[in-house]
């Protein structure tokens, strides 16, 4: 009944692809120029042309993407093709360059595309796996909730710290503030934990970084191994599960984020970069055109 | 203060303060009774701001009071104006708490004690009723409220909530966000709340966000001069000054509980009772039933009249009139009224049409259906309905329709097609008889094509007319039930057979309700009858050691237990019904009745049989299927007719799908992907279900939710905003939205997206996420309709948002897919 973009109506854009790329190659070996294989020739503006007309129609998934009123297919089938014809550009636009390659503006075109199928490519393969991974991470429940299941453990350790010496609201409530999640690029798609906590130290209390809350559970470990009062025992023991706890959601939290970071991150090369490519590929077929 | 008035107005509604103005300009005694402290409290009690539709737009007004659409403060500013303009002898504070005597020597009794005299009476205290008051010394005070408009309102103050419902809780819940709450609950435990509305109140009380008094009432409340320096207002109050003190009988003792406020929420005591206690009759016990009233809008009491949404006319316009027309009908000068032109230019395409009140005797005369029922109500029937003048073979529905309007036979007759492939093959209806119930009671789609006959003219009946006057006629439901279940067997199970030969059976059949999660039958029982379902849906299942496991889903249309009537004698199942459903169950004698006249049918039905043995056993192989099925129907897949889901391992969580959705409905998207639960990677959005028989239909003053021809549930352009729908839908697709926000430039949109939250700029460390819904909020409030999926009703290419999933993730699935949905998902895990 469904299935993803890349097996849409039987592959039909791969075949094509495959055809595009077959019809390519063999006109290129069949090609025999008096010239070495170059743009020039009439195979060479062909394939440019196409070539050409392809990015331009690959770029129009972006506005089609936002047509939402649009009838033309859906945009699973413009996105299996997009997949496709993009991935077929590689032979059609290797091609096209007769393998001269240089230090100028043709071969920067060549390369900013290259760039950008790539980053496609990576695309794929992100869009391919890590929507499993961030259904089982989630496992059924979701961010805004993890969120506020991590406010309520934070209101039951301070509860619990209520009944307790002041040191440990005063290092549970640190704990809340210094607790980060993401921020930025770096942390959320390394899934990084710059998390701190004031302990208290000799005179007065000192900043120590607090990834998967080890600090807290540590001093927390300390406290109880000093702990001789048995009601206090009881009540470091069960501020220990509660953070435990607080970690697992945590982590999940940062696996989360992490994930949708990679979901999103490569549209940010992707797209940039092909405005930069059609800004080129306009600068390259005007000066082949005019001072050639 | 006796004096004698000719006109006492009980309630100043729209009905009641066009009735006394109209006195009031034509200079007869009046008296205009509010019992609360200002005129309109229904409109009052309107959110801020809110804007209030003048429907129908058809009908003129008719009333000294002015009244257009426009803002809740305008209206109610105009109104107010017209009291002074007009000199209405108003009074407030003024509950009438009885009424005795007869036409000319009414006795109205009031709360204070003191007593009204009157002529005539005009009632028009609508039927929301009156909140339950604390009931202790001093919950006059102003301090005490009965409902709880917006809990954002309030800040940093302490404040009690009393009962412990549904309104209670959601009140105690929304406002612990600010403030202190305390909950007072009478008894121990919360047991007439919604399961949901337990999980959130036992939650919040856990998380210590709201102090529950179990076992405790009120016993009094006190004003206290300046601020209050007890221990507790020391250690548990440190902010602001508690002027009011509440002393509580608490299981451990008495207990003084400084406060703020007290919004007391213990239910409402309908008006049905004080109505009854008049003298005045209703038609029968269904709650929803309305007092009989002649054309003059006199009940059953003479001189007591009965206008509003008491009076069966929920909108602000009617009642307007009929308080105009009531107070003409007293004065002894009988006025047309104001829908008579509405009835003439419906009524005149009619052949041989004369005037309007002998159309409406012929046809209560011709329909027994109409017979039994009263000319006012039968008036607004037909002011909802359509006459249809039909040439010969016209096609009034085709088969599969999913119209659910009512129709009747004024004239002529019809041809009902049961068989597509035999199209010569007709049942006749002629004058008088009805068809269209199974649409009308099912809410599925039809089952037979209906072609006009010879000088055919209808009259079609919106499903919500209709319903309503079923409510209040009895006569009028009992021969439809008997109809439909004749014509159940007829198209369910023997077309052949003629409607004679059905009456016995049907005779013998019987209609059963089940509540949702309730057993049909058990597994091992003895198979006594056959169960054709007519509303709702079942889910047959297995039990295997403790463990449920649900095999297959039955929709309504389909029958079940047809086994056991083909010569096992136990049952090899369990069904149980998913929702709220009915069947009609034929026992087994009379179905070997049935079977003895049909032999094809046996044969058919061996079919069946083979086909379910074969499912059953394929989903009892996947364990998963039976897991994923009984997920799905806990959200309601069990009345939905069509129904969005996301297939988790291929959502990128783009949201393009809410994009589309919203850029193709005015901004506003009508589904939200991220919400809602999921199960086995496959998510259920918060997006409409297109239920069978949808609850947001049920109570919609305009009639504005209809269901076109091809299944999509969708709110119409006469929408009123009054949030009905919002809160009768139980899976929250509903939603009342303003005018859209602005769109970001196309160039920005290209590069950074829309500007709705990304994850960049989403997660940046707890208790600092950014709050986005503030939208609304100073700004003055635009009018606000409901919205929800219309599954892209008119739009080609179907919903937009499958149409614009990049993945695949997105899909529609209605019930016929449904089991096959779940195989093929079942076998993925």
């Amino acid at each position: 009944m469904h299935e993803s973009m890349l097996d849409y109506a039987q592959r039909r854009y791969l075949k094509i692809a495959i055809a595009l790329c077959a019809l390519s190659i063999v006109a290129y070996a069949w090609h025999d120029p008096l010239s070495p294989p170059n743009g020039g020739t009439w195979l060479g503006y062909t394939l440019g042309g196409i070539g050409a007309a392809l990015i331009l129609w690959l770029t129009a998934l972006g506005v089609r993407k936002r047509s939402y009123s649009s009838a033309l297919g859906t945009l699973r089938g413009w996105t299996s093709a997009h997949v496709y014809l993009g991935l077929a550009l590689i032979v059609v636009a290797t091609l096209h360059t007769g393998f001269q390659f240089g230090w100028n503006l043709h071969t920067l075109c060549y390369v900013l595309m290259l760039f950008v199928i790539g980053s496609g490519i990576f695309g794929v393969i992100v869009y391919l796996r890590y929507p499993q991974a961030m259904s089982a991470n989630r496992a059924g429940t979701k961010p805004d909730v993890l969120l506020e299941e991590i406010n309520d453990l934070d209101q039951r350790s301070l509860r619990v710290a209520n009944e307790m010496p002041r040191r440990f609201g005063d290092v549970l409530r640190a704990n809340r503030e210094g607790t980060r999640v993401g921020g930025s690029t770096r942390a959320i798609l390394g899934g990084l934990d710059f998390s701190t906590i004031n302990l208290p130290a000799a005179g007065g209390s000192q900043a120590v970084p607090n990834p998967e809350q080890a600090a807290l559970l540590d001093w927390l470990g300390a406290e109880l191994a000093r702990s001789t009062d048995g009601e206090l025992t009881k009540r470091i023991g069960d501020l220990l599960s509660v953070v435990a706890t607080r970690r697992n959601q945590l982590r999940r939290l940062r696996r989360d984020a992490q994930i949708r970071g990679w979901l999103e991150i490569w549209l940010y090369v992707h797209v940039p970069v092909t405005l930069a490519l059609i800004g080129t590929l306009i600068a390259h077929v005007v000066s082949v055109f005019l001072y050639w | 203060m006796t004096t004698k008035v000719a006109i006492a107005v009980v309630g100043s509604g729209p009905g009641g303060l066009s009735a006394a103005a109209r006195a009031a300009e034509v200079g007869v005694s009046h008296v205009l009774l509010e019992q609360t402290a200002a005129h309109s409290n229904t409109i009052q009690k309107y959110q801020k701001g809110k804007h209030v539709m003048a429907e129908p737009n058809i009908l003129p007004l008719r009333s000294p009071m002015r009244f257009e659409a426009g803002t809740r403060e305008k209206i109610l500013g105009e109104w107010a104006e017209g009291l002074t303009e007009h000199k209405v002898n108003i009074r407030y504070g003024a509950e009438v708490v009885g009424i005795s005597g007869a036409k000319g020597d009414f006795h109205l009794k009031l709360q204070d004690g003191s007593e009204v005299l009157a002529e005539n009476v005009i009632l028009g205290i609508g039927l929301q009723g009156n909140p339950r008051r604390l009931g202790v010394p001093g919950d006059g005070l102003p301090c005490v409220q009965y409902t709880l408009d917006d809990p954002d309102e309030y800040k940093d103050e302490v404040i009690v909530v009393v009962g412990a419902g549904d309104a209670a809780i959601e009140n105690a819940v929304a406002l612990a966000k600010q403030n202190t709450v305390y909950l007072v609950n009478r008894s121990g435990e919360f047991s007439r709340c919604k399961d949901g509305n337990l999980a959130l109140i036992l939650k919040t009380i856990e998380a210590g966000k709201v102090t529950c008094l179990y076992s405790t009432q009120c016993a009094s409340l006190t004003e206290t001069p300046g601020t209050v320096f007890s221990l507790a207002s020391a250690t548990a109050f440190s902010i602001g000054e508690r002027p009011y003190l509440l002393a509580l009988n608490t299981a451990a003792g008495d207990m003084q509980l400084p406060c703020n406020r007290i919004i007391a929420r213990l239910g409402a005591t309908p008006p049905r009772k004080f109505v009854e206690s008049c003298g005045i009759k209703f038609p029968s016990n269904d709650p929803s039933s309305l007092p009989v009233l002649s054309t003059s809008y006199e009940s059953n009491v003479p001189g007591i009249y009965v206008i509003g949404a008491l009076g069966g006319y929920p909108l602000i316009k009617q009642a307007m009139n009929q308080g105009y027309e009531v107070v003409e009908f007293i004065r002894g000068n009988p006025v047309a009224p104001a829908d008579e032109p509405l009835l003439a230019a419906k009524f005149a395409g009619i052949p041989g049409y004369r005037s309007v009140t002998e159309t409406l005797q012929a046809m209560q005369q011709r329909i027994p259906l109409f017979t039994e029922v009263n000319p006012l109500m039968f008036r607004e029937l037909l002011l909802g309905s359509t006459i249809h003048v039909l040439k010969p073979d016209a096609v009034v529905f085709k088969r599969n329709d999913y119209t659910n309007s009512f129709y009747t036979i004024f004239n002529g007759g019809v041809d009902i097609q049961i068989d597509d492939n035999n199209p010569a093959k007709r049942i006749p209806l002629l004058i008088g008889q009805f068809f269209g119930e199974m649409g009308l009671l099912s809410g599925r789609r039809r089952t037979a094509t209906v072609l006009a006959g010879k000088d055919c003219v209808l009259i079609e009946t919106p499903r919500r007319d209709a319903l309503k006057l079923l409510s209040s006629v009895d006569a009028a439901r009992a021969v439809l039930d008997q109809t439909f279940i004749v014509r159940a067997i007829q198209s369910g199970f023997a077309p052949q057979a003629k409607t004679a030969d059905l009456l016995p059976i049907a005779a013998k059949s019987k209609l059963n309700r089940y509540k949702a999660g309730q057993v049909v039958f058990s597994e091992g029982d003895e198979a006594d009858a056959l169960h054709l379902v007519r509303s709702g849906s079942l889910a047959i299942l297995h039990v295997v050691g403790s463990r449920e496991i649900v095999t297959s889903y039955v929709a309504a249309g389909n029958y079940v237990g047809e086994m056991g009537l083909m010569g096992n004698t136990r049952r090899s199942a369990t069904v149980r019904a998913t929702v709220v459903t009915e069947t009609i169950s034929l026992d087994a004698d009379a179905f070997a009745e049935l079977l003895q006249k049909n032999p094809a049918l046996r044969s058919e039905l061996e079919d069946t049989v083979r086909q379910r043995i074969a499912s059953n056993t394929r989903l009892q192989g996947q364990d998963n299927a039976g897991a994923l099925i009984s997920f799905l129907l806990k959200q309601g897949l069990g009345e939905a007719t069509d129904v969005l889901l996301i297939d988790e391992t291929l959502c990128v969580g783009c949201d393009n799908c809410e994009r589309a959705c919203a850029a193709t409905h005015g901004g506003t998207s009508r589904l939200d992907r991220a919400a809602g639960p999921t199960f086995a990677n496959v998510h259920v959005p918060t997006s409409c279900r297109h239920c069978e028989d949808p609850h947001c239909m049920k109570d919609c003053p305009p009639d504005a939710i209809r269901r076109s021809p091809n299944g999509e549930v969708f709110v119409g352009d006469n929408c009123i905003g009054c949030g009905n729908c919002e809160r009768n839908c139980p899976y929250g697709v509903i939603q009342l939205a303003g005018p859209p926000p602005e769109q970001p430039s196309l160039a920005s949109w290209l590069m950074f997206g829309s500007q709705k939250e990304n994850v960049f700029g989403e997660v940046q460390g707890l208790g600092r996420k950014h709050h986005h819904h503030d939208h609304g909020h100073g700004a003055p409030k635009a009018m606000k309709k409901a919205v929800k999926c219309d599954m892209c009703k008119g739009q080609d290419g179907g919903p937009a948002c499958v149409r614009a999933c990049p993945t695949g993730a997105a899909l529609r699935v209605s019930p016929e897919e449904f089991v096959t949905f779940v195989q093929q998902e079942a076998s993925r895990f």
